[in-house]
Order: C-alpha cells, then structure tokens, then sequence
C-alpha cells in the first residue's frame, strides 16, 4: 500500500452533503474490471450529461481544478453502499484525500485500506475551506503527521482514527499483521467450535 | 461481581481472539456470505497465491447482478461474466453455491436467515452494506469493503474498534397498516442518516418484542440507512419458533443447547448505553421519503419542506434535492402522481411484505406499471402456492424471479429518467434505480396503495374490505 506522509495539491471543493457511494460511482459500472481504472467513473452521473458530454456547471469539470487530488465536502461523505469500488474510482481520478465533516463507515475504512485518506475537518473550517478555495489559489497542504489541513492563509486540524493514521503513515497491510496471529487464531477457533458447535452449520438433511 | 453489559458487549467479548495495544481487535466471523460483487476481493486472495480458509463457514449467493426475467439466459455479456466468476471462484474454493439455478436463490440477506445460516450469537459479515439485516436474529453482522471481504477469505477474522453503543426503545404499538418500514424510516428521519454513525444499534421495548422476524429483519436493514455499524434485536421465544426447522439449524439436542445459551444473549437490565432514545410507536403514521435521502422521510399526511432560510446550507440541499425530484415545496404528499412502483429487495422482499402488499391490490388494477421480484426464489414459491402472484398479475404487475433488481437499476430492471417510482426498497438516492430516476421509499403496503390510486396514498384511507 502507498505511505501517505505530505500532500500539497489542487483540491476541488465540492461542497455536497451525503455524497453517497452510489453517486461516487453507479451501480452499472461495477461489473467492469479495474484494469482500465474507474477514474472515469468517478461521480460520473454528475460529471457527465445524458449524451456522455461533460457538465459545464459540475466543479469537478471546472479548468480550474483540474488534476486535483483533494476533494472538499460536506457531512456524511460516502455513505451508504458499502462498495470499494467508490475508493477505486477517487484513486483512480487521482484523488487521495477527502476532507469532510463526516463519512460513512465502511466508506472511511475502505478509504484507508487503499491509502486514501478520509480528513475529518469540523463543519466551520470546512466551510470557510470551500470559501477560500472557491475564490483563492485552488491549493491545500495535508500534512498527516501534524493532522493539519493548510491553505495560503491558515491552518485547520483535521481528526483522523489514530490506528488509521499510523497505517497510512507506514502503508501497512492488515493482513501481514494478520497471519502473525495465527497460532492464536487456531487456538480461538478450537475453542470456540467447542463452546458453540453449531456455528458449523450442518449440511442440509436429505 | 461483574461489570453489566449489553447484548452487543456479549457479542463483541464473544468473538475478540485479541486486543492490540492501540484498541484494534482481531474479530473471528462466523459466517460469511460473498455474491458476485465480491470478485475483487477473490482477485486479491488469488494475487497473493492464498486459498479460503473456512470454506464450511462461507457461502455463495447470486443476487446482485442476477436477472429477474428470462432465466437462465443471461443478455448482457459483462453481466453473465460476473455470475459465471462467482460460480468458478465458489467451486475453485469449495464454497457451497446458491447459484442462478439453485432453489435456494435469492437475496443474501432473505436467503440467510431463511436458511438458518443466520443464528443467534454468530459474527455476520458479507461485502454488502445492509448485512446489518441479520441482526434481527441476535446475530453481530455488519458489511464490508473488498479489502476486508479478501481479509476474511484469507484468515476469517477482521480487525475492527469497537463501537460505542445506542439502544432505541420502542414503546408502545404500531398502529393498523403501519411496519417496520413505517417505523424506520420515522426513526432515521428523527436522527437522520448519520444518526447512528459509530454506533452499534439495539432495538428493545415492547413494540420491537411485538414484531415477526420478518418484520425486524426489515428495521435492521434500515439501520445502516442511520449510519448504524450494525443493528441488534435480543432473540427470544419468536427467534426460536422462526429457527426451529430451518435447512441449516442447529436440530434436536443440539437445538435445545444452542436455545439455552441464546437466551443469555440480552442486554443485562442496568447495562450501561452510550446512547439511549425512545421512541412512541403509536406516534408512527404510514411514512415515505420525499427526496433524495433516507432522512427525508415524512408522513404521507405531511407537504413537501419549505425552503427556510435559517440555515442556508440545508436550504439549498432542500431546494436541489426537490428540484431532482421535480417536486414544490410545501406540496401535499399525497398530490404527488408516480409512474411506477417496485416491490422487491432485501428490505421488503419477504413473504410478510409480498402478503402485505397482496391484501391491498386484491381485486384492484395498478394504475401505473410496476414490477414484483421476491426477495427469494423460495419466497416466490410459496407465494405462488398462496396465489398471491395471481393477485399481482391481476392487477397488472410483472411478477419476476428473485434479485436485487430495480433497488440498484440492475439488467433493465430500471426507472427511467425523470421518472416517479414509488418503491419498497431501502435507498433514494439520485440515480440509484437507474439515471434521473426519482425514488420514493416506502413499505409494501403503501407501494400497493399508491399503485391503486397512481399518486402517494395513505394507506389507512383505503377501505381494505371495500372489494
């Protein structure tokens, strides 16, 4: 997994509220493979008009926050759907922080498991953050070891789990850290299927 | 003496292998269920050259991108691609299948329980956002990404913090007509969606003990819709009568065991919630969204919001969530004309919700098309058995096999763009049963009533025995 240490880069304002993971990519395009990347469709329903032509009046399409890497939103940022597939298309577009109030569970968690990092910024600071980027330099600076999210004027903190923060800090993988327990795993599962045998579920009686 | 604890406490306690220093828990997962979405995960397992650990605990359902008309055909050849995966990825890992053409087909989350794979105590987890369903049985089942679906195939254990925890007691009791559905989406329009963000959700009280399983596996499927990490009802006499015979299920002695510890598994009476609310049942009206959110949800005897300018930000999200829906604010519900209605999914695709919607369209036309996918290919036989296909067909519905169909858009199973559909399905978010499509959740019974009269009707001024 990709270390997030320091990101300076151009972020897009967004300003939504519940952005949901179905709005983060539709449903229709998740049979596809990833080898092409999902970037493409990233908010494609909002990006795009019926005839597949580029909204004018969407932010994302603005010039000026083309290439960017941050995404600044309101509340409850991907929620619903527990879809992955929502974080391969930010990675993909390019993002690899999204600074918001708040985000939906499994959304957060996905995020980190790819390196994306998901910046909780109170709903103040995040509304001053859409202010200043829609009228100044479309730049912030997120520096995840000081949890501070800067533009050219000022700081803001931003909160983020400190287990989460240390596996983007290392790019750890869950799973190494896994198979260190296996013995104990073993041993729990002996006991358990002991304690509870029909946790197994018996095969259907003819 | 020991400290008191809830429901969810037991279950968290039960299932902790270890604790590591910075509050990360190593969970063991009883049961996992993978569907056709969960290809990536099986990628990951496949890149790193590792084999399922516990194929005897895991299990194989295809309902995402299954269809619901044609069978077994499948048109679309990305579509056929992904239930084809699923079953060579089932057969490489020796997981047991309920393929396209298995009897047992259906929603994960109707076919679990229906089962008796979901039980009582078990750690539930699946690549799918509304697993928080099998909670209704006791069970601790929450959904996950790929990253973590991979996790549990390679080792059967996730690494999670625990959440805190918040009960919702229900007093007193629904009234006629009303549901679980009624009563969920009250609940998430009181604290809206991020309402019970971080939170492991018990319900209790005497309106919650009063509700089928049917009925609580319908409020449970909700709760993620309140941002809930999962949602709990204490099994009792009603979860055991339910289980008692089921495919899967513990029988005879084995039964009685598992029986004595489930009725250990309630919170304990002064245990401790970092969040309690109650709510009045009797309080709850016929409810329905109006935008383009869980949370905006109304009773159908309310208008449409107006736009306030207290606080610009909610001002403007009304206004555009309106201006999706094609709606005016302050607009009586139930003046809002729709142009389809669907009855299906994991939230209300049960045997309970088919008859429920059944008893309202009996001798009635639908005036607007629409589309019945029960939530199980078992559920659609014994509908059938109960004639209440013919009741639908009657009325001018589509009766269809069982997927999760027009609650993603999926195969054609589509609301056009700019169009109404009233819907028992469990998200109305833009775009989500297709394009531009416009979603109005509500419970089957109210589907039905609106598809009767073709615009958004309460229920309770239908006469039931008027035919």
């Amino acid at each position: 997994m990709e270390r997030f240490t320091v990101l300076e880069a151009i972020a897009c304002p967004l300003g939504l509220a519940n952005v949901d993971t179905d709005q983060l990519i539709p449903a229709r395009f998740m049979s596809r493979p990833r080898d092409q990347g999902y970037g493409s469709y990233l908010l494609h329903d909002l990006r795009y008009d019926a005839g597949g032509g580029p909204r004018r009046d969407f932010i994302l399409n603005a010039p000026r926050y083309a290439n960017a890497r941050i995404l600044v939103a309101r509340r409850n940022f991907g929620t619903g759907s527990s879809r992955e597939a929502a974080v391969y298309a930010l990675w993909d577009y390019g993002i690899r922080c999204v600074v918001a109030p708040s985000f939906g569970d499994i959304f957060a968690s996905n995020a980190v498991k790819n390196g994306l990092l998901p910046a909780i910024v109170d709903e103040d600071d995040v509304a001053t953050l859409l202010r200043e980027l829609a009228t100044s330099t479309p730049v912030l600076r997120v520096d995840l070891d000081t949890q501070s999210v800067g533009i050219e004027t000022r700081q803001f903190g931003f909160q983020v789990d400190p287990v989460r923060r240390l596996q983007l800090l290392n790019g750890w993988d869950d799973i190494d850290l896994t198979l260190r327990h296996t013995e104990r795993i073993a041993i729990y599962r002996r006991d358990r299927i002991a304690a509870e045998p029909w946790i197994v579920p018996a095969p259907p009686h003819a | 003496m020991t400290v008191p604890r809830t429901l969810f406490d037991k279950l968290w306690d039960a299932h902790a292998i270890t604790t590591r220093e910075d509050g990360e828990t190593l969970l063991w997962v009883d049961r996992h269920f993978v569907h056709e979405g969960s290809h990536h995960a099986f990628r990951k397992l496949d890149a790193r050259g590792m084999t399922v650990a516990e194929p005897a605990l895991t299990f194989a359902v295809a309902d995402h991108y299954v269809p619901t008309r044609g069978r077994p055909d499948i048109a679309d050849p990305e579509i056929a691609g992904m239930v084809s995966l699923l079953s060579a990825n089932a057969a490489k890992s020796g997981i047991q299948l309920f393929g396209l053409d298995h009897p047992a087909q259906g929603i994960v989350h109707v076919v679990g329980p229906e089962l008796g794979l979901t039980l009582p105590g078990l750690l539930i987890v699946c690549g799918d956002s509304h697993t928080s369903t099998h909670g209704a049985l006791g069970a601790f089942a929450f959904g996950i990404g790929a990253s973590e679906v991979a996790h549990v195939l390679m080792t059967q254990t996730l690494w999670q913090r625990k959440p805190k925890r918040m009960r919702i007691i229900v007093d007193g009791g629904l009234g006629p007509h009303i549901s679980a559905k009624d009563l969920a989406l009250h609940v998430i329009g009181t604290i809206g969606v991020g309402g019970a963000q971080g939170h492991a959700l018990e319900y209790a009280g005497p309106a919650i003990s009063a509700l089928s399983i049917e009925a609580r596996l319908t409020l449970c499927n909700m709760s993620i819709e309140a941002g809930a990490r999962c949602a709990l009802v204490a099994p009792d006499e009603t979860t055991f009568a339910f289980l008692r015979g089921r495919v899967y299920a513990p029988r005879d002695a084995m039964l009685d065991e598992a029986i004595a510890y489930w009725r250990t598994l309630a919170s304990d009476a002064d245990a401790a919630f970092d969040r309690d609310l109650r709510v009045d049942a009797s309080a709850v009206a016929p409810t329905v969204t109006w935008g383009v959110s869980p949370e905006d949800a109304l009773p159908v005897t309310a208008g449409t919001p107006q736009i306030t300018t207290a606080d610009p930000a909610r001002a403007a999200a009304i206004a555009d969530a309106l201006h999706y829906m094609g709606l005016e604010p302050d607009t009586p519900l139930t003046e809002i004309d729709i142009d389809r209605v669907f009855i299906g999914s994991c939230t209300n695709g049960r045997l309970e919700d088919l008859r429920a919607a059944a008893a309202v369209l009996r001798g009635r036309k639908s005036r607007v098309p629409g589309l019945v996918s029960p939530g199980s290919s078992a559920v659609k036989r014994q509908a059938e058995a109960e004639g209440l296909d013919q009741v639908f067909k009657a009325a001018g519905l589509v009766w269809a096999d069982s997927g999760c169909s027009m609650c993603v858009g999926m195969n054609g199973d589509r609301v056009g763009s700019g169009e109404r559909c009233a819907s028992t399905t469990n998200r109305n978010f833009r775009g989500r049963q297709g394009l531009g499509a416009r979603t109005h959740l509500m419970s089957p019974a109210m589907v039905a009533a609106a598809a009767v009269t073709g615009r958004l009707t309460d229920v309770r001024t239908m006469d039931l025995l008027e035919n």
